[in-house]
């Protein structure tokens, strides 16, 4: 078989050393450089490692991508209605696919979870002794959490609170100095009437706190709520703040205050929240037109449109004219497919090379069938870690995540797209837009001739799966029963879709 | 290579450019429609970058230091810096006098400098493919700096600004040590003279500064940036050009520190003269990794982080340190597609005709189901971009590699990238120094075969096979 070239068609990045290593002289000194440690291809994800007696060692640079050395703490700053939590549930979704374990916790669940009914706003008030004792007891018990959650292996933790006095603040950093946390602020700062009108609507009414309210009152109580805090309101200060690392976010991204970015991970988050925004809009995703080897039941290569695939870009490009999108941006891969497909639309689009399918090495323009035939071995692997896994000269889903953050991130800059690409591709993309986990992301149901339309609304994203009615075979493999690789062959193909 | 569609159907052929093979329509030249390059546009009208600051604000040290990142990514940028027409105008510089804001006749050449540049941006844009212009100048006044937005305005340029702010003394001090006493206006004074001048040169500029107001420019794009770095604010940012420059300029700084470049130890597959692959070191490869771990070693070097590939020989490499190190894909050699193993003599045997095409243009030239230098500098980019956040950094890596990042460093054009010299068994320390990086080269003293292959004389496809292969270098 003839061997594959590694595609590195990506932007790789690969685990950070930590803190606790030795200086590079120690450590040089401590080795004998004329004895260098055995290496060994880890044959799931194909990384070399360094090996004892043909077993792989515990090898620092094989961790996970670990941006940091040590955890993080974000921690969000505003009014109530200035977008904390919207910015605090996009940015752990967004690291999360990058591969940053991150969870947020939101001080607000941890009230409703224990003052069981909302009253009213008067709860907020700041002479309520009662509801501040409360109110902090949720902090500290969310702060616990955190530190649970950062010291077994959480990254990044986003401390969702209004957290407007300087007090509070102090209090956090306070804490997370104790427990060798870094700290980073994002504080959002917004005047404007309608965008905080607009917030409460979206948000607001729908909350538990106000499910038995009507429209006008909920929203009387939450102006009312958010005076509470305006007295009291300490934003942060260039001059008394000016040792801690923070951005504010003035009226929903107009403009940025950075200060003391102290590390990669910091600058990734700078560089993301500078580059969101919430502009209505729509995301159309969707596979190029059924092509050739589909048919075959072949993975990978270059070919072209079957004429069902043909018949499926006239219909995209029917259903995009219906849609009457202002200002669409078409964009495809480099694949033949993916290009035929856009140019049925006759509409001006753009070629991105990592939007090219996974690679799949040695593997490629095989039958699953073939695959298991030549490699039974690989073929179980994958099964059993399909996230991780790393066809032979080839690439992972993990991967292909990395390579498609700049897509990601151009999208977010972005308003209306249309992405024409592939399945394993699709399924990266709508993970991040769905917040789906590495263990679902490659099983995610993509099919031929059918386009998605994501719309964000409230916290999280509205799906439309619109099917074009053009018939196309079925490339979805599920997960077979057993996954061993000394399973038989009938048990390997066992849910391999049907081909010509 | 072109696709045979049924007549019927109204799509048209598509048909792989061989150079670059990107899937174009067959008859597509005239359209308006973008083709063909690895890296989407970045914007569409053409973006002027304005610097605002007081003389020795690194303002020249940005515009610089921007202007070939930017064309490394591949957007055509030049600086325009006004200073260097006023040399130009005024043979001779006399003292701090000239800048003095009640000296007419001085104020009057510096308009005219000013203009002057500004219509070389004009002719940059519209007759020389530029995309960015930098326009490196104080620009301290509001008055200027409508002319400029004027100017802009007209034309349908867009403008960001880039305003430095400091009043750090000793930034300052080292500043003026690092790159004014090396500048012309300076060439034949003794250092104490030279640093009064230039004392009194800034503030003649001071009373009439007005930095970028935050309520009046509120509708400008732009970022002032405070103390060489440790606090931005940013406003406005239009486009995905502008987000890009900001988040670069939000990661570079200026402490003193050094980037080792090398390549893996000679390779089993470098001895064959076999390209690609992903093979183990040869003896020579393994003793040139433990003459690596002497010589780091010796350097001395505070908190070096070491960076490999995934293959297998910049690891092996590593491995000889005994330090921790971290391995990025991105850092993988490239991709030959259906080239990878073989030798030049069996490319030339198989594919004579791409052969020959890389040969034409061996920056854009991609490799069947592979890839080219351009886009090398497409995936290499988040690791300039973290190169530039770190310190003192060993990087371990492949040839082809190794030339696209040298290329990012000492600011060379595709056309020279892909003939950089990168031997093997050789460590070049590079050291930011004034605008620009020191070079040092140590070759370790062991022999390795020779992996460099010069353009040829003859570049057509219809050459002989010999004339193809004069210059390849010697192996097994």
């Amino acid at each position: 078989m003839k061997h594959r070239s590694p595609s590195e068609q990506h932007h790789g990045k690969r685990a950070r050393a930590p803190a606790d290593c030795l200086t590079s002289q120690e450590a040089m000194d401590d080795k004998a450089p004329s004895n260098p440690r055995e290496l060994t291809q880890n044959p799931l994800k194909k990384i070399w490692m360094p090996c004892k007696n043909g077993l792989p060692e515990n090898h620092i640079s094989q961790r996970r991508v670990c941006m940091t050395n040590c955890p993080t703490l974000i921690v969000t700053v505003g009014l109530p209605a200035r977008g904390k939590t919207y910015i605090s549930k996009k940015l752990t979704r967004y690291l999360n696919w990058i591969g940053v374990p991150t969870r947020e916790f939101n001080v607000g669940q941890y009230r409703r979870d224990f003052v069981k009914i909302y009253k009213s706003f008067e709860f907020f008030r700041p002479d309520n002794e009662e509801g501040l004792r409360i109110r902090r007891q949720c902090a500290s018990a969310a702060l616990n959490d955190v530190r649970q959650y950062l010291t077994s292996g959480g990254q990044v933790a986003v401390f969702d609170a209004t957290n407007t006095t300087r007090e509070r603040r102090d209090t956090i950093l306070q804490f997370a100095e104790q427990n060798g946390f870094k700290v980073f602020f994002v504080e959002s700062v917004c005047e404007d009437p309608d965008v905080i009108q607009e917030n409460i609507v979206q948000v607001k009414l729908g909350s538990p706190d106000y499910t038995n309210c009507n429209s006008d009152d909920a929203v009387e109580d939450f102006m009312k709520r958010i005076k509470c805090y305006e007295n009291s309101y300490e934003t942060l200060d260039e001059v008394l703040d000016r040792d801690l690392s923070y951005i504010k976010i003035f009226d929903v991204g107009q403009r940025y205050l950075v200060n003391r970015v102290l590390d990669h991970i910091q600058s990734r988050i700078v560089y993301y929240l500078m580059n969101i925004h919430i502009t209505p809009r729509s995301i159309y995703l969707c596979r190029h037109g059924e092509s050739e080897l589909n048919v075959k039941g072949r993975i990978g290569g270059d070919s072209g449109l079957t004429p069902r695939g043909k018949e499926f870009a006239k219909k995209l490009s029917h259903f995009i004219q219906t849609q009457g999108i202002s200002d669409l941006k078409v964009w495809t891969s480099q694949m033949k497919r993916t290009i035929q497909t856009a140019e049925a639309l006759n509409v001006p689009y753009e070629q991105w090379k990592v939007l090219n399918e996974i690679d799949a090495g040695v593997c490629e323009e095989l039958m699953y069938e073939e695959i298991q035939e030549n490699y039974p071995l690989e073929f179980a692997l994958r099964d059993q870690d399909k996230y991780r896994y790393r066809y032979p000269k080839g690439e992972s889903y993990e991967d292909l995540v990395q390579r498609l953050e700049p897509v990601i991130m151009e999208l977010e800059r972005q308003e209306n797209v249309l992405v024409i690409c592939h399945q394993a591709v699709m399924r990266c993309l709508l993970a991040y837009f769905l917040d789906k986990t590495a263990e679902e992301l490659p099983y995610l149901k993509c099919s031929l001739h059918t386009v998605l339309k994501l719309t964000p609304v409230a916290y999280g994203c509205k799906v439309e799966s619109i099917c074009l009615n053009v018939d196309a075979v079925d490339t979805y493999r599920e997960k077979p029963e057993n996954v061993e690789v000394w399973r038989l062959s009938e048990e390997a193909l066992l849910t391999v879709p049907a081909h010509q | 290579m072109a696709v045979v569609m049924n007549s019927s159907s109204d799509q048209k052929r598509l048909t792989q450019t061989p150079l670059l093979k990107i899937w174009v329509p067959w008859m597509s030249c005239s359209h308006n429609r973008r083709r063909g390059s690895s890296v989407p546009q970045f914007c569409n009208s053409p973006t002027m970058i304005v610097m605002v600051g007081l003389p020795a604000r690194g303002k020249t040290y940005i515009s610089k230091k921007l202007t070939r990142y930017l064309n490394w990514i591949g957007v055509p940028t030049k600086v325009f810096n006004v200073g260097q027409y006023r040399r130009q105008a005024v043979k001779t510089y006399k003292n701090f006098e000239f800048f003095k804001p009640d000296n007419e006749e001085a104020m009057n050449i510096r308009k005219a400098c000013a203009a002057a540049a500004l219509s070389d941006v004009a002719t940059y844009f519209t007759r020389e493919y530029g995309q960015v212009a930098v326009f490196d100048a104080t620009n301290t006044t509001r008055e200027r700096r409508a002319i400029i937005l004027n100017f802009a305005k007209e034309r349908g340029y867009k403008v960001l600004f880039v305003e430095s702010i400091c009043e750090d003394p000793e930034i300052i001090a080292e500043n003026i040590k690092q790159v004014k006493f090396g500048s012309p206006d300076y060439a034949d004074r003794d250092f104490e003279e030279a640093m009064e001048d230039f004392v009194q040169r800034i503030d003649c500029y001071r009373a009439s500064y007005m930095p970028i107001d935050d309520e009046k420019d509120r509708n400008l794009s732009y970022i002032k940036i405070f103390d060489v770095g440790s606090r931005y604010l940013v406003n406005r940012v239009q486009d995905h050009l502008q987000s890009r420059i900001v988040y670069y300029l939000m990661n570079i700084h200026v402490t003193p520190r050094s980037i080792y470049l090398s390549r893996h130890g000679e390779s089993e597959l470098n001895l064959l003269g076999r390209i690609g692959g992903d093979s183990g070191l040869s003896p020579r490869g393994q003793k040139y990794a433990n003459a690596l771990a002497t010589f780091i070693k010796n350097q001395n070097i505070k908190d070096l982080k070491v960076w490999t590939s995934h293959m297998r020989r910049t690891i092996q490499t590593a491995e000889t340190l005994g330090v921790p190190y971290e391995q990025w894909k991105a850092l993988n050699e490239i991709d030959a597609g259906v080239c990878e193993e073989m030798t030049y003599e069996e490319i030339q045997e198989h594919h004579p005709e791409e052969f020959a095409l890389r040969d034409q243009d061996k920056y854009r030239y991609r490799y069947p189901k592979g890839e080219s230098y351009e886009d090398l500098v497409h995936r290499l980019e988040p690791v300039i971009m973290e190169l530039e956040r770190q310190e003192n950094v060993l990087v371990i890596c492949h040839q082809a590699v190794m030339r696209c990042l040298l290329a990012y460093l000492l600011d060379k054009a595709g056309d020279e990238l892909p003939y950089l010299r990168c031997p093997l068994h050789t460590v070049l320390k590079l050291t930011p120094i004034a605008y620009g990086c020191k070079v040092e080269s140590f070759y370790l003293n062991i022999e390795a075969v020779n992996t460099h292959r010069d353009r040829p004389g003859n570049v057509d496809v219809n050459r002989n096979p010999e004339e193809a292969l004069q210059t390849v270098p010697d192996h097994i």
